[in-house]
């Protein structure tokens, strides 16, 4: 009862060539391993926090790629409800940013945690920017639970894409009441900007490195899952079909009629 | 019909239904006193740290109460398929937003006023300036309300909508939290020029909100 279910491929199957994807994983594998030995090696410890400075190199570019990834997710969610340029392609890439995004900025919260015990002495602070990564951190999972919920998909395209926005106008009004809240209670905050004016080239040269290295994992990463989810998407109407042409002849179950365990 | 009588009849239709199911009055006014009773056995009252966290109090109980409103707000929609009813009405979406947005103000309104008796009366707080204080407590009903309404309408039609709700609003609205604690605090401190700014974000919020419900509520309505 092999019916022909092979979905013919689509335009917006794939973000990239296959071949660009590993191009950009291995130049993502070069500058983590570049940014392993500059940033390990070549940059010399910090003056006033020694070796735990170090963290900077990844804590930082892992906040820059958080914001470049909710900043993709609004994008896509935004160009997904424009009429003109509705596509699920938009959809599925504000989805997996989104996830990146989460990542990143659970990353970010944790390294900032870990460089804090040495140099505050404390693991977390009332700080504004922390509070903000908080809430950023909540009003994202809260997006990606939404997107779990299954429902027909121009539904949950458009549901998603809205509560997208959502979170992303919300952001600015988070950091402003939670910048103003902490400046007007406490006098000193643990972060003297005055103290990362000068920076040393090596360093510099870290951070950037870090920063590119952190900027190509995400466009792998985010071109894997996007596919993911195009195979994602195909087996379940796999599932669909062959479950409907069970239904109809009777007889062998459908998971092994398509080989889906295999 | 204009915009606005259109959102008088859906919100006239919510209060309504809220009057003769008292619901609002028997349940979720009770879980809002006995939050304040729970808060004073976590924390001690003898030694003044009530007083202080008052506002705070006060505010997290609103959120706990602004949630189960909007649930309740949607729950009249999901029987005998009401929710067609509504879309089938030839209303405007956003008129039906400012509806349900109303209908949900005015109940928490009204659980805010006896909430803030008890605060009064069991905490021991003394209202000082009162200006600030109401302005700052509307902004934020109206900025709850039409936040709670559209996340309401973005989950109807979930099942699991009673857990996904306060996961999707409750950092949504947290600027809301931290405005009107500060805005209160600030009246009770009897220094009202601190209190005004937060009662300007509380606003912005509110406005910005409601816009985005206006034109957000239509099609998530459609295809709830």
């Amino acid at each position: 009862m092999t019916t022909s279910i092979e979905r013919p491929a689509t335009a917006g199957d794939r973000l990239m060539a296959p071949v660009a994807r590993w191009i950009v994983g291995i130049a993502a594998l070069l500058a983590l391993g570049a940014l392993v030995v500059v940033g390990l090696f070549v940059a010399p410890p910090d003056d006033v926090q020694g070796d735990a400075q170090r963290l900077m190199y990844i804590h930082v570019p892992a906040a820059w790629l958080a914001y470049l990834a909710f900043a993709v997710t609004a994008l896509g969610s935004g160009l997904y409800l424009w009429p003109r340029t509705r596509s699920y392609v938009w959809d599925r890439v504000a989805g997996a940013s989104a996830e990146l995004g989460v990542i990143f900025t659970g990353l970010t919260l944790l390294l900032g945690s870990m460089w804090g015990r040495p140099v505050w002495g404390v693991w977390w602070a009332w700080d504004a920017r922390l509070v903000t990564t908080a809430v950023l951190f909540f009003l994202y999972l809260g997006y990606l639970a939404l997107r779990r919920i299954p429902a027909a998909a121009d539904v949950r395209a458009k549901r998603c894409a809205i509560a997208a926005l959502i979170a992303f106008v919300d952001v600015p009004i988070v950091h402003f009441s939670v910048t103003w809240w902490r400046t007007l209670h406490q006098e000193a905050t643990v972060f003297n900007p005055e103290l990362d004016a000068k920076i040393e080239g090596s360093m510099a040269l870290a951070l950037w490195i870090g920063v590119l290295a952190f900027t190509l994992l995400y466009v792998y990463l985010l071109d894997l899952r996007y596919r993911l989810e195009v195979l994602a998407e195909d087996r379940d109407e796999r599932e669909l079909e062959a479950a409907i042409a069970d239904r109809v002849q009777g007889g062998v179950p459908a998971r092994e009629a398509v080989g889906v365990n295999s | 019909m204009s915009i606005v009588q259109e959102a008088a009849l859906v919100a006239a239709k919510d209060l309504r239904i809220e009057a003769r199911a008292r619901v609002i009055s028997q349940q979720i006014l009770p879980f809002g006193l006995i939050v304040l009773l729970l808060f004073a056995f976590a924390l001690d009252p003898d030694r003044g740290v009530l007083q202080r966290v008052a506002p705070g109090l006060f505010w997290v109980t609103v959120l706990l109460a602004t949630l189960l409103g909007v649930s309740r707000s949607f729950a009249l929609e999901a029987d005998s398929g009401a929710r067609d009813g509504l879309r089938l009405s030839n209303l405007d979406g956003s008129s039906i937003f400012l509806g349900k947005a109303t209908a949900l103000a005015v109940e928490l309104l009204v659980f805010e006023a006896l909430l803030a008796l008890g605060v009064v009366v069991l905490f021991d707080v003394r209202l000082a300036s009162l200006l600030p204080l109401i302005l700052g407590t509307i902004a934020a009903t109206v900025g709850l309300s039409a936040a709670g309404t559209l996340y309401g309408v973005l989950a109807a039609g979930i099942r699991a909508r009673e857990t996904l709700v306060p996961v999707l609003l409750l950092p949504v609205v947290a600027p809301v939290l931290l405005g009107a604690t500060r805005a209160w605090e600030a009246s009770i401190d009897g220094v009202p020029s601190d209190a005004w700014p937060w009662v300007a974000l509380l606003g912005i919020f509110a406005v910005l909100f409601v816009g985005i419900g206006m034109l957000a509520f239509g099609p998530l309505l459609e295809e709830s």
